[in-house]
């Protein structure tokens, strides 16, 4: 197989594993307890915490660990917005773009329902926030301001530091930004950076999946989302994945230690894999090219190729990819980040993401570029425009 | 390599088990769902295109170890079926949304996609049988009387049947059942959906009022002389035959026996007023190979409904269909199936009856 959806999830590091297996094994205590073997596990989850903010540039105090990106991005929404609204002399207004991950839009969405007024930034055609939408937005009842780093679907980054000054200098508002996509991918320094939370996950940096972490810049006041024990500073309540939190800490470590010379790597051979495909097929539009993007991430709409047939015999011919987002291929719905990037919506349903990382090569990429141009001329030549009886006769037919 | 077949997956224990006997039958088996409705129906717990129903076929494809996709046809489906579904009523007919789904969607949009990716036969879980060689293909009913389907595959071509195969038309459904549970698939006792998979809940009614509100409006009850003996409720919620639901109590049991959207109007008779000798079609298409221009057949008007014999003969613009002996009336808007025997010849729609 040659996988190339890395974007979507990642293959679990040897290292990660090897630094897992004794809290699976035989440091099983609670981290809470006192006795010897909780004691362990407490100091394998310090340890992983202090990794953790090393790697993201913050200190391990700001580091609270949640099962995954979702309830990372989750608890920046929520918390940080209900903690305003406890503080009832703030306002209740949240800003967010139309090219969030699921986890920020339809958090923010349910906060609508919840009496929040969301404004949703629009977006450039290759995916870049409108920042003047952004500062004519900040108002002094803006209590936060969610903008991810990376879009997870086509790789843009975005101007976080030009859109954290116009935010702080309109507004007291909370700056959150999803991270998710960007770790190892960037080189990350929240302190410099100035971001009040970033969400962060393991899985998509060779670490192992239910495992994620909120950077909550200190002095930073939000409400909790789970309730119960307390742990993680009254903010995560829950007894610790601590053999996740271990694994998160090592990959994340070696994801950003690697980042200058992985992304000239993966920039490379992304720009090998894009340029090939433009070659060699016509009708391509890649999406999101013209901004700086994340290394390693390359999404086009094929004219005229449907993505579920594409992937489907991707798949049969070995190459595993997805179309929108591996949380939407499911879904079978335009993707919502082209849709806001301004791409027809017929065109959208055609997309295909290919996103390289740690163990690509080029025998994949040249794999791809073999395998893609006859299957998309294949499918643009037998094309679903075969539905000859796509509407019934209206009169008696002759037969053919 | 063996070759490639698509099965078109709902998530109901027939068509898991046609992706079974395909795959028994040394077919390499793709399992695909088609993601037809996207509406307030697709959220329940019953409709072929919940998530429940995905998620059912995609355990049975991991079980039978095939990959299985979910194709989206949310557009071409409310653009044919659904459309021409409320375009029916709206004209005071009862469609029969399989037989659009069946000709629009499954065997032309998901056949041509399954052809461009390869496969050389399309299976789907429908209860009726192919036999002959190719160019001389014979559709027929399922062994199974009682499950038969092939009423609403009639659209069928030779180069449809040529690569389509309806693998549990060979057995019972308790048969199916047994399969099914021998293979251990989640959908072996799943009770059968008899719903329109895009009326929400089932309930047709509802679904009539806001979809076809010109033809939800009280209207006159009349006799067929004219007379005035009740109000209906919208004379798209009435079927031709139709006996309940008319709000008239007289004497005799009165049936439906005309829905006039022009005046709003539907007329009831006695059921001994309600014979019907002749059908005018449209749409007509025949199984086999020839169009012939006469046929003596017996003919279906409705799914599951009985038979009767008569004569088809070829007009201007129309095909007619006199029945042998007088009927019991037929809806405008259903298909009216020709069979010789357990052979299904054609078909075509209903226009009008007398």
């Amino acid at each position: 197989m040659r996988y190339l959806d890395y974007a979507a999830t990642t293959p679990v590091l040897d290292e990660v594993v090897e630094a897992m297996l004794p809290y699976l094994r035989g440091t099983f205590g609670n981290p809470s307890s006192v006795y010897g073997v909780g004691r362990d596990a407490k100091k394998g989850l310090e340890e992983a915490r202090e990794r953790m903010a090393a790697a993201a540039g913050a200190v391990p105090s700001e580091i609270v660990f949640t099962a995954g990106g979702t309830e990372a991005d989750n608890l920046a929404l929520k918390g940080g917005a209900f903690r305003a609204r406890s503080m009832r002399r703030n306002g209740n207004h949240i800003i967010t773009t139309a090219v969030e991950h699921h986890a920020v839009l339809h958090s923010a969405e349910w906060l609508e329902k919840q009496g929040f007024r969301v404004t949703f930034l629009p977006v450039d055609a290759e995916g870049v926030v409108d920042l003047d939408a952004l500062a004519s937005a900040l108002g002094p009842e803006t209590v936060l301001v969610s903008i991810m780093l990376a879009n997870n679907e086509v790789g843009t980054l975005q101007p976080l530091e030009q859109a954290l000054r116009i935010t702080r200098e309109g507004s007291r508002a909370l700056f959150h930004t999803d991270a998710v996509q960007a770790l190892g991918k960037v080189v990350l320094n929240l302190e410099e950076l100035g971001v009040d939370m970033a969400s962060f996950a393991a899985h998509k940096v060779g670490g192992p999946k239910g495992s994620g972490a909120l950077y909550v810049r200190r002095k930073t006041a939000l409400e909790p989302v789970l309730h119960g024990g307390g742990q993680e500073r009254d903010l995560r309540s829950g007894t610790p994945n601590v053999a996740g939190i271990v694994g998160m800490a090592v990959a994340a470590e070696i994801a950003a230690g690697e980042v200058p010379e992985e992304a000239a790597r993966l920039s490379q051979l992304r720009d090998r894999l894009q340029e090939g495909i433009l070659a060699a097929i016509g009708g391509v539009k890649v999406n999101g090219a013209g901004a700086a993007r994340v290394p390693g991430t390359v999404n086009v709409c094929i004219d005229g190729v449907e993505g579920e047939s594409l992937l489907l015999m991707l798949d049969a011919r070995g190459i595993a990819a997805s179309s929108g987002s591996a949380c939407t291929s499911g879904s079978l719905e335009p993707s919502h980040v082209l849709m806001a990037m301004g791409v027809r919506p017929e065109l959208a349903h055609g997309s295909l993401r290919l996103s390289l990382g740690r163990a690509t090569t080029a025998e994949d990429v040249d794999a791809v570029l073999e395998v893609l141009p006859p299957v998309v001329e294949r499918l643009r030549s037998i094309a679903p425009s075969l539905s000859r009886k796509a509407t019934p006769a209206p009169a008696a037919v002759a037969r053919r | 390599m063996s070759r490639k077949a698509v099965v078109a997956m709902s998530g109901g224990v027939d068509s898991s088990v046609a992706a079974a006997l395909m795959k028994d039958a040394g077919w390499d088996v793709t399992g695909i769902m088609l993601k037809l409705w996207s509406g307030p129906a697709a959220n329940n717990e019953s409709g072929c295109c919940s998530l429940d129903a995905a998620e059912d076929a995609r355990r049975v494809a991991q079980v039978l170890d095939i990959p299985f996709y979910v194709f989206n046809f949310a557009e071409e489906f409310a653009r044919t079926v659904v459309d021409d579904f409320v375009g029916a009523y709206a004209q005071g007919r009862t469609p029969n949304p399989c037989v659009t789904c069946n000709r629009a969607i499954k065997f032309s949009a998901l056949a041509g996609r399954a052809r461009a990716v390869g496969a050389e036969a399309l299976a789907t879980g429908h209860y009726a049988r192919v036999d002959g060689v190719a160019g001389h293909r014979r559709l027929l009913r399922a062994r199974d009387g009682a499950k038969d389907q092939s009423y609403v595959l009639y659209m069928l071509d030779q180069a449809e049947l040529s690569w389509t195969h309806f693998p549990v038309g060979e057995y019972s459904k308790p048969e199916i059942r047994d399969i099914a549970a021998s293979l251990g698939l989640r959908t072996a006792h799943k009770p059968e959906s008899q719903e329109i998979c895009f009326v929400p809940g089932g309930k047709l009614h509802p679904f009539l009022e806001q979809a076809v509100p010109e033809g939800s409006r009280p209207g006159p009850v009349l006799t067929a002389d004219g007379s005035r003996i009740g109000t209906h409720r919208g004379f798209a919620h009435y079927t031709v035959g139709q006996r309940r639901g008319l709000g008239v109590g007289v004497g005799l049991p009165l049936y439906v026996r005309e829905v006039r959207p022009a005046d709003n109007a539907v007329v009831v008779a006695p059921a001994e007023e309600q014979r019907i000798t002749e059908l005018d079609l449209s749409g007509v298409s025949f199984v086999g190979a020839d169009s012939p221009e006469v046929l003596r057949a017996a003919v279906m008007t409705r799914y599951r409904g009985p038979e009767a014999t008569g004569r088809l003969e070829r007009r201007a613009a129309s095909w007619l269909f006199s029945f042998d002996e007088p009927q019991p009336p037929a809806a405008p808007g259903q298909a009216a199936v020709f069979y010789r025997g357990e052979e299904v010849l054609g078909g075509g729609t209903i226009d009008r009856v007398r």
